[in-house]
């Protein structure tokens, strides 16, 4: 017995709920961008599952767009990373909760 | 592809995803993230996309994973005070995992075998980046400068 597509999506959508798990209950926005890249991977997981398990198209759509997601998810963590370190400077704290000046 | 195979990467993945969203302090919690994308990349793998495995551990485990422990001992001072859990997030979360399981349990035709595929090499994924991705390709290389060149203006020191 093999494993089927119904698996690989269970996988993909626990992982996708530990990432928003991570990124809706902790303060530090670290901790928010490790769950935003979780569930990004857990797309791309979702993408080459539904490829290999599809009757095959040519071009392998399926890989590209998991690969292309890769290179985007890549660009958003150099970003947000550089956001915390922009924002640690400023306000000495990387706690999403006591950001709050724009709070009316 | 094999059952024995699948859980025990199955387990490797989502144990230490747990560990990652859950352990209170920040560097343990980014070790484990790099590792829940070791078990992704296995994944990859084991679906038949080796380059995309590949890639996840080049870029994932080689570059972003030590993107954020550098950032977590630049932040360090912040990063020894433990960190509030909200529960309300566990609600969010499992609410969603039952919708999305629910989605998937309704859907039919969805337990199928996996067909048998000629392997995709690395070749052929080249030719295609060549051809028919080349502009998709192009406008990545653009978003990956611009986001780089964006996150050294962040981060410069600002002039006194």
């Amino acid at each position: 017995m093999t494993p089927t597509l119904t698996l690989f999506l269970t996988i993909s959508a626990a992982l996708f709920s530990i990432g928003l798990l991570a990124a809706l209950s902790r303060r530090h926005a670290i901790f928010i961008l490790i769950g935003i890249e979780m569930m990004l991977a857990a797309a791309n997981l979702n993408f080459v599952a539904f490829w290999r398990f599809s009757p095959q198209p040519q071009p392998p759509i399926g890989v590209m767009v998991a690969i292309f997601s890769i290179a985007i998810a890549a660009a958003e963590a150099a970003v947000g990373l550089a956001l915390v370190i922009a924002i640690y400077r400023h306000y000495r704290t990387t706690n999403v909760d006591q950001l709050d000046q724009l709070q009316g | 592809m094999s059952t024995a195979a699948f859980i025990v990467i199955a387990i490797l993945t989502l144990a230490p995803a747990l560990a990652a969203a859950s352990l209170p302090k920040l560097i343990h919690a980014a070790l484990s993230f790099a590792l829940a994308f070791v078990g992704i990349a296995a994944f990859f793998f084991l679906l038949g996309a080796e380059f995309v495995g590949l890639v996840q551990i080049f870029v994932y485990i080689g570059a972003v994973a030590v993107l954020i422990v550098f950032t977590i001992l630049l932040t360090r001072r912040d990063a020894a005070t433990p960190d509030k859990f909200n529960w309300g997030g566990v609600v969010i979360a499992i609410a969603v995992f039952g919708g999305l399981i629910w989605a998937i349990f309704l859907t039919p035709g969805l337990s199928i075998a996996p067909p048998q595929i000629e392997a995709l090499t690395v070749k052929r994924i080249g030719e295609v980046l060549m051809t028919d991705y080349v502009w998709p390709l192009q406008c990545v290389g653009l978003v990956l400068t611009a986001a780089l060149i964006g996150a050294l203006i962040l981060v410069m020191e600002e002039k006194p």
